[in-house]
């Protein structure tokens, strides 16, 4: 079935409660929800916790098995899982990242990375777990390399943006990474010489039909050609990359602006994620969560828009949606995070007549 | 005289005569109360000038026309206007009327906050700081900014 001549409807399969502040953040746990492996997601807060929680393969519901307290001071803004499953980062407006390890069950602190001056607001693993990268209001992004007995040495410090850095994020395949600020700006960073000798290599602006204000967060299509960004100017932007060239020339070739969809928030995207099939969901202030995809039909008008809303959901919850992320696996399953302190998980399904 | 304030002799104007609500008397107790302009001022009039012992009122730093609510919308705008250009205290003062405000009303609401047009040498940059909610939840974390906050909210005894 083509997604775009179907109808859509958003079922919530189940509300979670248990934080007592705003969800800023979650993040699936890559290897779950696939081979008889039951899905486990982590969360973190203004309550200064994370929280795991794992659906029970009996009732099928999602339940909180782990709360990790105690280890940050301040609140927990970002979360992110290595490839393997084995490790969760967390970074904390306590300007420390901590890497948690599932023993038997129990998550325990194996590592703190201290650094940063102040407020970490985004972890990220590259595709084969070995770097990590960390951004914070201090403008920097720090790579660090993972060693032997959960040791991590930062192997580079990058500097160029001019404000707060929001979100890090890995290329899916290559190790290139990007970052978003508040200075309007997403960077794009390579190890040009291959020996840690990383710089910035492309500035998405304005004047490139960048985002006029601060650029939240990004997410790539499944083959990493493609790239979403949202903004508090109220767009998302798609940026395409030639990837024969980006081959060719050895991982970086220049991104750039494909389009940009405009006209449906209200109020700053504070969250976008690219499905395995190619949808794209927001989540924003305007307490909505959004669907787009690829506009296959345009009625053949040369210039009709390449992306058309799919579906939105509008009280999606009582106050803003902070985060949207897809589920592994085949199930068409989203989780979002909110101010009001729940998280909701929610399936895509066609509407059945 | 040397003065380390930012501004040593702001004006300082005659309060607003407080109105009484009127509720009809046959109101439903259970129906949903709407907000209006007048209210959203209430809450915010008697916050306290982060140098001065006046208000925020007396000062004519925020007026009742400065308020935009739309009830339906759960939308509310407070234009601030600084005693001075340069004000240093204008993110302070800011600040402070959002952590009033999302302590006086409904979590449905949506507050915007921002300095008059004109009335301040980095208007684009305090706007964009009080209404990044990451940088405002950062700031409420530290110690001595909600100290500053909260002596600033604290009910003064005339």
């Amino acid at each position: 079935m083509e997604l775009e001549d179907g109808r859509f409807e958003l079922r919530e399969i189940q509300k979670l409660e248990g934080h007592t502040d705003r969800v800023w953040s979650l993040a699936w746990n890559p290897v779950t929800g696939v081979a008889g492996i039951p899905y486990v997601f982590a969360s973190c807060s203004g309550d200064k916790t994370v929280r795991i929680w794992e659906q029970s393969p009996s009732t099928a519901s999602w339940e909180c098995k782990a709360v990790l307290e105690d280890t940050h001071t301040r609140t927990v803004r970002s979360c992110a899982w290595s490839p393997s499953g084995k490790l969760l980062a967390t970074g904390s407006f306590d300007a420390t990242t901590a890497i948690w390890e599932n023993v038997g069950g129990d998550y325990e602190c194996v590592s703190t990375l201290e650094g940063h001056e102040n407020e970490v607001k985004s972890v990220s693993w590259n595709a084969s777990g070995t770097l990590l990268a960390t951004c914070a209001r201090d403008k920097t992004v720090w790579i660090w390399e993972g060693e032997q007995g959960n040791e991590f040495d930062c192997v580079a410090v990058l500097q160029g943006h001019t404000q707060d850095v929001k979100m890090v994020q890995w290329h899916p395949t290559m190790d290139i990474l990007f970052s978003c600020s508040y200075d309007n700006t997403i960077k794009v960073w390579a190890d040009e010489g291959g020996d840690d000798d990383w710089a910035c290599v492309q500035t998405l602006g304005e004047p490139n039909n960048g985002h006029s204000s601060t650029v939240w967060a990004l997410s790539f299509n499944h083959s990493g050609d493609k790239m979403v960004t949202c903004s508090d100017d109220l767009t998302l932007k798609i940026w395409g990359v030639d990837t024969i060239s980006a081959q060719s020339a050895n991982g970086y070739a220049p991104w750039r602006h494909l389009c940009t969809i405009s006209g449906y928030h209200d109020r700053t995207i504070f969250s976008v994620h690219w499905s395995r099939e190619d949808i794209i969901a927001s989540g924003a202030a305007d307490d909505a969560i959004r669907f787009f995809v690829e506009n296959k039909d345009k009625d053949g008008l040369v210039d009709g828009p390449l992306y058309k809303l799919l579906m939105k959901e509008e009280k999606a919850h009582d106050m803003d949606v902070n985060s949207v992320q897809w589920s592994p696996g085949e199930k068409r399953l989203l989780a979002s995070a909110s101010d009001d302190g729940t998280i909701k998980i929610w399936e895509l399904a066609p509407v059945s007549c | 005289m040397v003065s380390g304030l930012i501004n040593a002799n702001p004006v300082v104007y005659e309060k607003k005569e407080r109105r009484v609500r009127s509720a009809p008397s046959d109101a439903d107790e259970y129906a949903v109360e709407s907000i209006d302009q007048q209210e959203v001022f209430d809450h915010i009039r008697d916050i306290k000038d982060p140098e001065h012992p006046y208000s925020l009122e007396e000062l004519k730093v925020i007026s009742e026309d400065a308020i935009e609510v739309d009830d339906h919308r759960s939308y509310v705008r407070v234009t601030f206007t600084p005693t001075v250009e340069h004000c240093t205290m204008a993110t302070i003062i800011g600040l402070c009327l959002r952590v009033k405000l999302i302590r006086s009303l409904p979590s449905r609401y949506k507050v915007d906050i921002r300095v008059a047009p004109g009335t301040h040498s980095t208007e684009a940059a305090v706007n964009k700081q009080l209404n990044d909610k990451e940088r405002v939840a950062a700031a409420l974390e530290n110690p001595n900014l909600l100290d500053m906050v909260d002596e600033c909210l604290a009910p003064s005894y005339e």
